[in-house]
């Protein structure tokens, strides 16, 4: 049963099956360990990063492809829905045309980047997904009066998904059952089934060609398969993958913008994120976004409690403040690439597979 | 198969020109490869072995004649077309994934979900190391278990033509015996294979056919038993005679 649902991909590491459990358990009860509104969200932000980590690892890790346009699948998602919930009524009709026309706009244009670009050079493919990325970005800032520009759009959901929304007058749990409740597990739930899926994806015949790809493209010509196709659908999928996920954060912060689709601080993030988990291995997505996500929003507390706790040391209090977080988030990333070059999931399998 | 096409050789090249940028690689090539034989293309370095090998794989295209294989025209054909008709590469460098794990490597030359499993135990009784190392690294084998892996993933599925580039390169003596045994053993399968090589006594000890290139040129085609007992014509065409090196 396991093996069906994980598609054969075992963690193939106890510490890495531990690392992955808890973070699974963390997450499915997140609303009952971490009930504020700050956790749950930065709970909800981990289950939208692990997806868009996850489809980009599909194009990066598993079929070799350097695009820096997933963000801007990221942000059709969000677009899409934004502007559907905006400019139509906030219900779940409006809902679902914003979800299937970002999805369909995203497939059509990564099909397209795909069958023009993907015979030219790994740099030059990568060139032309940031052209395109660039283009996008300046679209959006633009096209103010459909897109809201710079200020983004705030949309209302429709009623089941709404935060004032209470389904019951008790608590469950000391939880009340309302519409974040219910958008929490929304995210969580399509999260965890796309990732899945992608792990379906990458296990298959599929998938295996995909890796074939990534090791030597006319290798996998010579044994006949048609490696422009493989990329392309490649491609596609990945799209369609942070489409999703774009759609999944604009449902959870009921607002889309440059800043939180678009921006290519994230298109960094999402790079980050796939070197630190361990490119080619999925659940390295998995790992990487949540180290990531949980250090980006923590570190500034963990650093003022470790400022207060070390007052009267010299120079430490300084080099703690939590002012300078950002000086130590690109440390422990300096650190992480220079202990794990093939990741975290990659050192400890590579760990287990030791003699 | 009508009888016109079992007559036929599997492989035929007419008058091939190969330009790779500026430098114009094989003048007007001219040889066959008959159904069910093991041709031997001998050729001293640089003399355009391997580049007839990836001309026929549409690894670089022909820019003038044409390449048949089984009576069809494949000229102009692009690589992973060549190679779903039934022709398989097994290059210089031996070509495999070294990231995959062995059965990877071999699922995907099978293209099939699953090779079929009385082939499967051919294999691995011509290739005892494939089973051994099934599901290791294909990088983490010796380089003798690499050779044996990439030429495993060639005839996971029955071929119609074999294509092999140098098998014996950089492999120890007893290793090159395996490798022998294995051709042999394929040979008795009537598999048609083109096989570049610079080991002459190993080419001596498998091929039926040779082929001889010299500066893109074919000089010599015949029986591989006539050049193995002509020392002279050895020495002409490729540089030393057998006798001499025994």
């Amino acid at each position: 049963m396991l093996a069906r649902v994980l598609s054969g991909d075992f963690p193939r590491s106890r510490a890495l099956a531990v690392a992955l459990v808890v973070i699974l358990v963390g997450l499915a009860l997140a609303p009952f360990i971490v009930p504020g509104t700050r956790s749950l969200t930065v709970a909800a932000k981990v289950c939208v990063f692990v997806l868009l980590v996850a489809s980009y690892d599909l194009l990066l890790g598993y079929t070799g492809i350097v695009s820096f346009a997933h963000t801007m699948f990221f942000g059709i998602g969000g677009y899409g829905v934004g502007i559907a919930m905006a400019r139509m009524d906030s219900t779940w009709g409006a809902l679902a045309i914003g979800v299937l026309v970002s999805l369909a706009l995203s497939a059509v244009i990564a099909l397209a980047i795909g069958l023009l670009s993907l015979r030219v050079r790994a740099i030059f493919f990568a060139m032309i997904t940031l052209a395109v990325a660039a283009f996008f970005q300046i679209l959006a800032s633009q096209l103010s009066g459909i897109t809201g520009g710079e200020d983004g759009i705030n949309f209302k959901l429709p009623e089941a998904l709404r935060p004032a929304t209470s389904f019951f007058e008790a608590t469950f749990f000391g939880v009340a059952v309302n519409g974040r409740l219910v958008s929490y597990y929304l995210v969580f739930a399509v999260a965890l089934a796309f990732f899945l899926v992608l792990l379906r994806v990458v296990n298959s015949p599929f998938g295996r060609v995909l890796l074939s790809i990534r090791e030597n493209e006319f290798r996998s010509e010579a044994l006949g398969y048609r490696t422009v196709t493989y990329r392309t659908v490649a491609n596609c999928l990945g799209a369609l993958g942070a489409t999703v996920a774009g759609i999944l954060y604009a449902i959870w912060l009921r607002y889309t913008g440059p800043d939180t689709t678009l921006s290519f601080n994230i298109m960094i993030d999402i790079l980050l994120m796939v070197v630190i988990g361990g490119m080619g291995t999925m659940y390295g997505s998995v790992i990487g976004a949540t180290l990531f996500v949980v250090a980006q929003n923590y570190l500034q507390d963990l650093m003022k409690f470790a400022s207060n706790a070390a007052q009267g040391v010299p120079l430490l209090p300084n080099l703690l403040h939590p002012d300078r977080w950002l000086l130590w988030l690109g440390l422990l990333f300096i650190v992480c690439v220079y202990y794990f070059p093939a990741g975290i999931v990659g050192k400890l399998r590579a760990a287990k597979e030791k003699p | 198969m009508t009888p016109e096409r079992m007559l036929a050789p599997m492989l035929s090249l007419r008058d091939v020109n190969t330009h790779i940028a500026q430098y114009h690689i094989l003048h007007g090539v001219d040889f066959e490869v008959p159904r069910g034989s093991l041709t031997m293309l001998l050729g001293r370095n640089g003399a355009g072995k391997t580049t007839c090998l990836r001309t026929i794989m549409g690894l670089w295209h022909a820019s003038a004649g044409s390449i048949r294989v089984d009576g069809r025209d494949i000229t102009r054909a692009e690589t992973p077309d060549v190679a779903q008709l039934g022709v398989a590469y097994v290059p210089e460098n031996m070509g495999i994934f070294a990231g995959l794990t062995v059965r990877e490597n071999l699922l995907l030359a099978a293209r099939a979900a699953e090779p079929d499993a009385k082939r499967l135990d051919w294999i691995f009784g011509l290739f005892p190391a494939i089973k051994t190392f099934w599901n290791a690294l294909a990088g983490n084998l010796s380089g003798g278990q690499k050779q044996m892996l990439a030429i495993a993933r060639a005839i996971v599925e029955p071929r119609k033509l074999l294509l092999v580039d140098e098998p014996t390169k950089g492999l120890a003596p007893a290793i090159i015996g395996n490798m022998v045994e294995a051709f042999k053993e394929l040979k008795r399968t009537e598999t048609t294979i083109l096989v570049v090589e610079q080991n002459f006594n190993f080419a001596r000890s498998l091929g039926d056919l040779v082929a001889v290139m010299d500066s893109g040129h074919i000089v010599h085609t015949g029986g591989m038993d006539a050049l193995a007992a002509d020392a002279a014509l050895q020495t002409r065409l490729l540089g030393f005679s057998l006798d001499a090196h025994q």
